[in-house]
């Protein structure tokens, strides 16, 4: 893992979504339920387009990254987040292993019928749905399915304290 | 006149991804594209060739919002391929979870989605930390409100998201009734807070008034999730295993889901809680009726931000309802039914949170699964959501980008859409009856 970049008033993260069901989303929102009032304090919740309409990129200290990745764009995507982020924290087996997303990678070409097809051609479905690590270098996993809520919040107080928050 | 093109490349606060691009030439709006861009997983078709005992966890990872809907409605489309009936209290049980599933579901999208448009703040993380601001007492109840809805389903299936104890024919793991108790003190407890978010969307008078043909299932015995015929606006009933023949499948060039319409009134058609409070007002909880009277008398509505509205007072008839079971039910020992597995094709259509959830097994002998197919609500709504678009930009082109977009996002956001469940579909022939 790569060092903190000093002291902060708040840990700057941004929550991303990929390839999945959003489980580990939905588990942060039933956390927010016990942890809000404590979190705001010395988290600023930079990009969360599930709960925010203004986001921004740039400047996080962490990102955590949900899903699987299925395409170029989202590989583009996710590699800008890493070169704005200065840790990347996988959340959740798709993420981690990119299982159960990667389910279509072992089709056979009788699976693939033509309305599967339409989509794979129309849109920029990749060859084979990776998970983050084969695209990015992550510097921590929280893994389940959905994540494990005991070790996301180890893994935050992990970054809270290297970045020194109060 | 120059053309506007108005675009939201995601929209926020819903779950999964989405867009809307809006061209205007001429002063009309010339086109609309309200796009779902989650990328499909195939998880239908990964399901074919397993045992079937595994089938519902597997395709309970379609949503993690709705993971319980989709559990239950894969349950219950296998158990009817093997005509299995299951016990009363499994019955009572499942019941249970769901309403817990439904007051927790909904609250979040109320309160963590939908709020921050009701007080002009972009966020929850944006709500003032002081006790005389009326967000800060709504906040605080929603928290009590979800965590409620969590515990009630964590208690009754092992777990919110995901759970591992229903299984085909009844339960892996008893419920833990020891936890029953405080679920009864807890619900009776919230049901002041619940009354507030029911004040609190009662009084928002965001509006868009369509008229839509509305679908959901009907119960003639109570307010029901889990079992009923489908009914539309004009009366018409159908059964759940006719259900698939009435849909007509669109593909969406611009969208990774696809729409359907339905072939009983060829109109766009909406489900979810606007349609289920439309169409069966009549059936809620007697205490939810007489506490909520004057939100319920909004009843039948055309204003599709009333989904909003609906889904608060759905959490007080969940409430009342999970009070009912709760007040009723003895738990006691019981073992799954298990027969030997035999070739058949089982179907089952339940109200999801979001509407209408279509699951249909088809399994062998062996007890494999060899086919299997999904309709989601979010994708049925789909082209009433742009169809809606379509007809606030025709009346507000002298908005600016910024005011459309706002409302667009407000409009979309009422719908209460579940992308990743979106991206799964029904296979079926594009022919209609």
């Amino acid at each position: 893992m790569t060092g903190g970049g000093g002291r902060r008033e708040r840990l700057v993260v941004g929550w991303f979504s990929f390839t999945c069901c959003e489980d580990s989303t939905i588990l942060l929102t039933e956390l927010l339920n016990d942890h809000l009032e404590e979190w705001v304090r010395v988290v600023e919740f930079r990009h969360m387009r599930t709960l925010k309409t203004n986001n921004s990129i740039e400047g996080l200290d962490v990102a955590f990254v949900e899903g699987a990745i299925s395409s170029e764009s989202q590989a583009a995507e996710v590699r800008e987040i890493r070169e704005k982020a200065e840790h990347v924290v996988a959340i959740g087996a798709c993420a981690c292993t990119g299982k159960p997303s990667t389910s279509r990678n072992l089709f056979v070409d009788e699976q693939i019928d033509e309305r599967i097809r339409w989509y794979l051609d129309h849109f920029d479905y990749g060859a084979n749905v990776v998970p983050l690590g084969e695209v990015v270098r992550v510097d921590d996993m929280v893994r389940g399915c959905p994540m494990n809520a005991r070790s996301f919040t180890q893994t935050l107080q992990k970054y809270l304290e290297l970045y020194e928050v109060a | 006149m120059a053309g506007r093109n108005i675009v939201i490349e995601t929209i926020s606060k819903i779950e999964g991804n989405a867009g809307l691009e809006v061209v205007v030439e001429d002063g009309a709006v010339k086109d609309l594209r309200f796009k779902i861009t989650d990328y499909r997983r195939f998880l239908t078709v990964a399901a074919r060739g397993k045992r079937m005992a595994a089938v519902p966890s597997f395709l309970s990872r379609i949503c993690g919002t709705c993971s319980v809907a989709h559990l239950f409605a894969s349950l219950m489309a296998i158990e009817n391929s093997q005509g299995i009936e299951v016990s009363e209290q499994t019955k009572a049980l499942r019941r249970l979870a769901y309403d817990g599933l439904m007051i927790r579901d909904h609250a979040l999208h109320l309160y963590f989605f939908v709020l921050p448009d009701v007080l002009n703040v972009d966020s929850i993380f944006d709500i003032p930390d002081d006790t005389d601001d009326p967000g800060h007492t709504l906040l605080r109840d929603s928290f009590d409100v979800k965590r409620l809805g969590s515990d009630i389903t964590d208690a009754t299936i092992g777990a919110t998201i995901h759970a591992p104890s229903p299984t085909v024919g009844g339960f892996l793991k008893p419920a833990d009734h020891t936890r029953f108790p405080d679920l009864l003190a807890r619900l009776e407890a919230v049901r002041p807070q619940v009354l507030r978010g029911i004040e609190t969307f009662l009084g928002w008078d965001a509006s868009l008034v369509r008229n839509s043909d509305y679908l959901c299932l009907r119960n003639e015995e109570r307010f029901a999730f889990l079992d009923g015929d489908v009914t539309n606006s004009d009366g018409e009933r159908i059964s759940d295993k006719r259900f698939k023949d009435y849909l007509q499948y669109v593909r969406i060039p611009h969208s990774h889901a696809e729409g359907y319409r339905f072939s009983g009134t060829q109109e766009d058609y909406l489900v979810g809680a606007l349609a289920r409070l439309n169409l069966n007002y009549d059936l809620l909880h007697p205490r939810t009726r007489a506490d909520a009277a004057d939100a319920i008398s909004v009843f039948p509505s055309d204003n599709v931000y009333h989904n909003n509205l609906a889904q608060a007072i759905e959490i007080l008839q969940c409430v009342d309802d999970s009070l009912d079971i709760l007040n009723e039910l003895r738990v006691s020992e019981e073992k799954r039914v298990r027969p030997d597995p035999r070739a058949g094709t089982g179907a089952s259509l339940i109200e999801a949170p979001r509407g209408l959830l279509y699951h249909s097994a088809t399994v062998n002998a062996e007890g494999i699964v060899e086919d299997y197919d999904v309709v989601v609500p979010t994708a049925q709504n789909q082209i009433n959501i742009e169809n809606d678009l379509r007809y606030h930009f025709e009346r507000n082109l002298d908005k600016d980008d910024d005011g459309l977009r706002l409302d667009a996002e407000g409009i979309i956001r009422a719908y209460d859409p579940c992308m990743s469940c979106a991206t799964n579909f029904l296979k079926m022939d594009m022919t209609r009856r």
